[in-house]
């Protein structure tokens, strides 16, 4: 890789790179992302590899490890281009019939390919799998295309085109003019104006001033930005060099939780080729222009994904956040003007560069413009990374990306948001899913996880679940937020193990308000959305839990009683020998009894009893 | 009451006095105060349990909260931090004041039910239990950081810092061992709103935070001044030999 001297020299090389690749090449790509990296792609790829040796194919077919390739529940998936056919759970064993039938046959194996849920017909193209139809990749565009760790492919796809455009035709105020006028709102969940938070920071006293990529990407169950860093670690690069120009910043930094080895590993690889063609460091392609990045790694606190405690752990202090203002535009890292972005947003930039802001707002709501990246799982048969406009239904991504529930179970909730975010239900599946739209149904975007349930979830379990979390993760310092949390902690308890009264539903409400208000940061003022939207559409659940002492869902163990129904039990004693706790007994080939007292709820003999004669309720 | 100090943290790029709206009154403020100096200087009164005017505000209790801004648009911020705007529209004893400022009380009080100065407060805003749980009656550490803050900033040491998360969140040492940083002058303990820090002191030792610190007697009266280690650490910042110190304020 040469070192870029100019524009010219750069544009000189991208022609040459593209004159060597043949669009038409066929090309295997396996997925290693997040999804499909632990079920075994590496293997897949070594599988390829030595298959397409064997057949003598080296040269003739690339073979190469992409990103995330979204749908993540039918992983390990590889895609082969040109022709874009789409293999779904593809073991290393298959790597020889493809290579076989696909590649040197030119047919189709069709038992890997994708088959309609409903229908069973079969979805032999990308373009042809509901899941990607609705989509628009703008940030996840490049991730089925490119190696991550390969700098010639994404140059080859048109990586760091927009410096040209930056450096040489745009002045910083000109970049955040059209940032501004493209309407990107933060994609890390709070949604402030992305150009207004820029000229914020160009325009306050301060030197040096900062960039900050924020990767600390800590929800459960959400891997939009691992799957970015990991598989498009230089579009995050190109972004921040922007925002860089457009601030006046001369140093980034990545902050990566060190739960994200791979995205680190990559991310590090990227900076290192970025140094070496020269998109960092002194003299950026020969413009009057410097920057570079480093990668801070987080320690493991949640918390640490909110701006001002992040920012304290790159300077070295306990991740707690700081009461604002000062905001980080104003006397950020280091007391100096400081942009924080989450990785989504960054990635976004390069594109509204490239495209123009009209070309973004001409996606999204009239409020909330571009796509947005979701990370869906749940209770759907199609679990994985979808990119959608903002304003789409939740019922086009649950029913139509995500392919309907799983056994066709009734939508009961759907959690947008992560563990502060609220259940949203079944009423509300019309709604567009934007900033604003969310708020007023009492949850929030988010970074994006989208979690969805069905009639087998408690929803009184599942505030208790995201409290719990809460709990571990706050970091304690404001009253509201730890005692808060604290206290609704110990009302869960209370509830799911029968002990509630009415009286704490209105407690909890009362405390609610408090903290959402008197909370420092975003942890503890939104840690009541699970609480008090589950409280406003799914009362008579609380109400079961705690008049009835009954889980209507089954979930909450203390409250449920396992009885043996004497007329259907056979006496066969496959529940005795399960219960850890020998607590059924009786007579052989007689009916069982189990003993209340020592009974632990486990289910073990539920599950054992091959009569259904142990009943749940 | 004292606004001489500002915190550290309120930087103000040009100083100006403006005029702002406390509960509708308009008053005169330098917009390097913050809200809680210009509210205190004319006379309003807001709670305080974590601030000190010779310590940076950081905003741990809560207690503070004013509601700023005008319907529908107003939000609770901390009083202690928030710096004086022109035109700033300040309400200290609004509903979603009061509501937020008791149950801020109400939880104070369920973590530390024995703690004196929290039984006050809460007696001053018509709270005299707690509708929640509390988990031990004997605690009494509000977890202010009061203590850690003077340690750091006025004593400037850092021997003690906040530790660990919400679940056992605690003011403590490095790794809860005795702490070498720590020179045993007990400003931590003095400085504690509900006195939970324990130190004793017997035959010329005062034992504190696990480790025993030797206390120098004056050398011409005979009562102890101060730890050794106290003594020792002044001399360090003044460059003086530690023999200067080892002489009481009364016998000087």
């Amino acid at each position: 890789m040469p070192r870029f001297e100019s524009i010219d020299h750069l544009n000189e090389y991208r022609r040459k790179l593209k004159a060597t690749r043949d669009p038409n090449q066929p090309t295997v790509l396996v997925c290693s992302g997040p999804g499909c990296l632990p079920m075994g792609s590496e293997e897949v790829a070594q599988a390829f590899r030595e298959a397409l040796a064997n057949k003598g194919l080296n040269g003739k077919v690339l073979l190469k490890t992409c990103g995330c390739q979204g749908l993540c529940a039918l992983g390990v998936k590889v895609l082969i281009r040109p022709q874009e056919i789409a293999y779904q759970r593809v073991t290393p064993k298959d790597a020889g019939e493809i290579v076989e039938t696909t590649l040197i046959e030119g047919g189709i194996v069709d038992r890997l390919v994708y088959h309609d849920p409903v229908s069973g017909e079969a979805r032999v193209h990308k373009s042809d799998i509901p899941f990607y139809q609705s989509q628009v990749p703008i940030v996840l565009r490049k991730l089925d295309l490119i190696d991550p760790e390969s700098l010639d492919d994404y140059l080859a796809v048109g990586g760091y085109r927009s410096l040209r455009k930056v450096f040489f035709s745009m002045t910083p105020e000109e970049v955040i003019d059209q940032v501004e006028l493209s309407g990107l709102r933060g994609r890390g969940g709070a949604g402030f104006l992305t150009g207004r938070k820029w000229r914020l920071a160009r325009q306050a006293e301060g030197y040096p001033k900062f960039i900050i990529c924020n990767g600390d990407e800590g929800d459960p169950g959400a891997f939009m930005d691992r799957a970015v860093m990991e598989g498009d670690p230089h579009a995050v690069i190109e972004g921040m060099i922007i925002g860089a120009y457009a601030i006046g910043a001369r140093q980034g930094y990545i902050y990566v939780r060190h739960e994200y080895p791979l995205a680190v590993k990559r991310l590090k690889l990227a900076i290192e080729q970025a140094r070496e063609a020269g998109f960092l460091g002194n003299n950026i392609l020969r413009a009057k222009f410097s920057f570079d990045i480093k990668i801070s790694q987080g320690a493991g606190a949640f918390v640490c994904g909110e701006e001002t405690a992040l920012m304290a752990s790159i300077e070295g202090f306990i991740g707690e956040p700081h009461p604002r203002p000062p905001y980080p535009a104003q006397a950020g890292l280091f007391g100096l003007p400081t942009v924080i972005n989450n990785v989504e947003t960054w990635a976004n930039i390069p594109e509204i560069i490239n495209m123009g802001a009209e070309w973004f707002t001409s996606q999204g709501t009239e409020t909330s413009k571009g796509t947005k990246v979701f990370s869906l799982v749940g209770a759907v048969n199609h679990t994985g990374l979808v990119e959608v406009p903002m304003g789409t239904t939740l019922r086009q991504i649950i029913y139509q990306l995500g392919g309907g529930l799983r056994n066709n179970h009734p939508f009961k909730a759907v959690q947008t948001g992560g563990p502060s975010g609220g259940c949203i239900p079944a009423q509300f599946l019309d709604l567009p899913v934007d900033y604003d739209s969310l708020q007023q149904v009492g949850s929030i975007m988010g970074s994006g996880g989208m979690i969805v349930m069905d009639h087998t979830s408690c929803m009184v379990d599942v505030a208790r679940y995201f409290i719990e979390f809460l709990y571990q993760e706050s970091c304690g310092k404001c009253t509201p937020c730890r005692e808060g949390l604290k206290q609704l902690r110990h009302l869960y308890e209370e509830i799911t193990h029968g002990r509630g009264e009415m009286a704490h539903l209105t407690l909890m409400e009362d405390l609610c308000a408090a903290m959402a208000t008197a909370s420092i940061c975003g942890l503890g003022q939104s840690a009541v959305n699970p609480v008090l939207s589950t409280l406003k559409y799914f009362r008579e659940e609380y109400e079961s839990h705690i008049r009835d002492k009954k889980c209507p869902a089954l979930v909450c163990r203390p409250l449920l009683k396992y009885t043996i129904d004497p007329e259907t039990c056979t006496g066969c004693l496959a529940c005795v020998r399960e219960c850890p706790v020998g607590a059924i007994s009786g007579v052989k080939k007689e009916a069982q009894e189990i003993d209340q007292e020592l009974c632990i709820k486990c289910g073990l003999c539920f599950e054992a009893c091959q009569f259904d004669a142990v009943r749940r309720e | 009451m004292p606004y001489r100090k500002l915190a550290d943290q309120v930087k103000a790029p040009t100083i100006e006095e403006v005029g702002l709206y406390i509960n509708g009154i308009q008053v005169r403020a330098d917009t390097s105060w913050t809200v809680l100096q210009a509210a205190r200087a004319h006379g309003f009164e807001i709670p305080t349990l974590c601030y000190h005017p010779d310590l940076p505000s950081e905003g741990h209790c809560r207690l503070c909260v004013v509601e700023i801004g005008e319907p529908p648009r107003t939000r609770l911020v901390n009083a202690c931090t928030y710096p004086v705007e022109a035109d700033l529209k300040v309400q200290t004893h609004s509903e979603a004041v009061r509501h937020a400022r008791g149950i801020v009380l109400e939880l104070l009080l369920a973590r530390a039910p024995k703690a004196e100065i929290i039984r006050q407060l809460a007696a001053q805003h018509g709270i005299h239990e707690t509708r929640f749980h509390i988990e031990d009656p004997e605690e009494l550490c509000i977890l202010c950081g009061l203590c850690v803050r003077a340690c750091r900033e006025i004593v400037g040491v850092s021997a003690i810092s906040m530790a660990f998360r919400t679940p056992e969140k605690q003011v403590a040492t490095p790794f809860k061992e005795a702490s070498e940083a720590c020179i045993g002058c007990g400003t931590c303990a003095f400085i504690c709103p509900t006195g939970v820090i324990p130190y004793t002191e017997k035959d010329g030792v005062r034992t504190i935070w696990g480790r025993n610190f030797e206390l120098q007697p004056c050398s011409v009266c005979g009562n102890y001044i101060a730890p050794k280690a106290q003594l020792e650490y002044w001399a360090s910042l003044t460059g003086d030999p530690v023999e200067i110190f080892f002489v009481c304020r009364d016998c000087r």
